[in-house]
């Protein structure tokens, strides 16, 4: 076929082009992902009994923030990363910003405390299971963003993939804190994050085989 | 420059919003300004031009729904066309590991048509062996013209099935052209 043939054929009948349709898609993956996520957390993990009691504490807020904004950023790294012309911005300087902040404050929590005290805040009492947890569920977030992006046209393929696996990993995070009594800085700056980087890892290797297009 | 930004992004977002006319005029123009630039990449490889215009062309159409409309058109253009040209690259340079190594020696002898349109491959035979469900909605709505309507007629398909039909039948037409090699 030549290739004026193939113009003709591309444009003819070419009808309107739906442009929201893209973040109705997005907007199903989080939500669907993160039903999936709370009823893994809830129907597997149990939720947390003292949750309604720690609500009150500041710690908790900062905790559940944290997760948040990781979230938002990753997904605005995902939004732009889906798209063919779109630089990745300032998001990943968000990222470093928020997790370096939590890092402070996680510091400035061992300085303060007695020696002996300062194990039990670092390893609080799930560190062994919390990152495999949080990959855990995370998990069906990862699934649904990759769908989504391979219906688009990511250009680069492993920044796609890990900034989809971040995205998902801290969503995924926030939806476990219904579950997880844990609430020290230092715990959080550690556990949490290899939680989040364990699916970031997960969607750089599965990036450019899967979103191929 | 600016001007053809302009140009192309006011048909772009014409086409987007339903204006067949518009778009075969933004593809005519995108098909100029997308051969040169291929013929000044691809100065070594002048077989691979008309073969990856077309798979760019296929590339733009299915992934139109990626454009922001307040997003400037050419870094949207210009970015779908190095990530084929770097996969082409990349795809060929797996190939010509496995065969063989001469093959630089052979371009002396390359007849190189330069105004020639025609691909290597042939998507008209490509299409060929699609499914019915995608290949007829193909043959008659893209290529003779017909509506919808009628092609749910002829073909006993219902109207979105037909839509649905042209739409995964091109997507599938370029993963059929991206596998060639």
């Amino acid at each position: 076929m030549k290739t004026e043939d193939l113009v003709s054929l591309l444009s003819t009948g070419a009808e309107a082009v739906d442009l929201r349709l893209t973040s109705r898609r997005w907007l199903l993956a989080l939500a669907g992902g993160a039903l999936i996520a709370f009823l893994l957390t809830a129907g597997l993990l149990k939720l947390n009994p003292a949750l309604w009691h720690e609500t009150s504490k500041p710690m908790f807020w900062v905790r559940e923030s944290y997760c948040a904004v990781l979230g938002i950023l990753g997904f605005t790294a995902v939004a732009r990363l889906a798209r063919p012309g779109f630089r990745l911005g300032l998001a990943p300087v968000g990222i470093a910003i928020a997790v370096i902040a939590m890092w402070v404050l996680a510091v400035m929590t061992l300085a303060a405390a007695s020696p002996q005290d300062r194990a039990p805040l670092i390893l609080g009492h799930t560190a062994g299971a919390c990152p495999f947890l949080i990959a855990l569920v995370a998990a069906p977030l990862l699934a649904a963003l990759l769908a989504v992006m391979r219906s688009l046209a990511p250009t680069r393929l492993r920044w796609a993939g890990a900034a989809s696996g971040f995205a998902a990993g801290s969503i995924g995070a926030l939806v476990y804190t219904l579950h997880c009594p844990e609430l020290a800085p230092p715990f959080i700056g550690i556990w949490y994050l290899i939680g989040m980087l364990i699916p970031t890892g997960i969607g750089a290797w599965l990036g450019p085989s899967l979103l191929r297009w | 420059m600016q001007l053809i930004e302009e140009r192309l992004r006011s048909l772009m977002l014409q086409s987007l919003a339903g204006d067949a006319a518009a778009y075969r005029i933004f593809l005519d123009e995108l098909t100029t300004h997308l051969r040169s630039y291929l013929r000044r990449r691809l100065a070594a490889l002048p077989d691979e031009v008309e073969d990856l215009l077309q798979e760019l062309l296929l590339a733009v159409h299915n992934k139109r729904h990626t454009y922001g409309p307040t997003q400037p058109l050419t870094p949207w253009v210009q970015a779908i066309a190095r990530y084929k040209l770097v996969d082409l690259l990349r795809r060929r340079s797996r190939r010509d590991v496995l065969t063989d190594p001469l093959d630089e020696d052979d371009q002396v002898f390359a007849t190189t048509a330069n105004d020639a349109t025609e691909a290597q491959y042939d998507v008209a035979k490509l299409l060929r062996g699609l499914p019915d469900r995608q290949r007829l909605p193909i043959l008659y709505v893209k290529i003779e013209g017909a509506s919808v309507t009628d092609t749910a007629i002829r073909t006993g398909m219902s109207e979105s099935a037909v839509k649905v039909g042209v739409h995964r039948g091109l997507k599938a037409l370029a993963e059929r052209i991206r596998s060639i090699e």
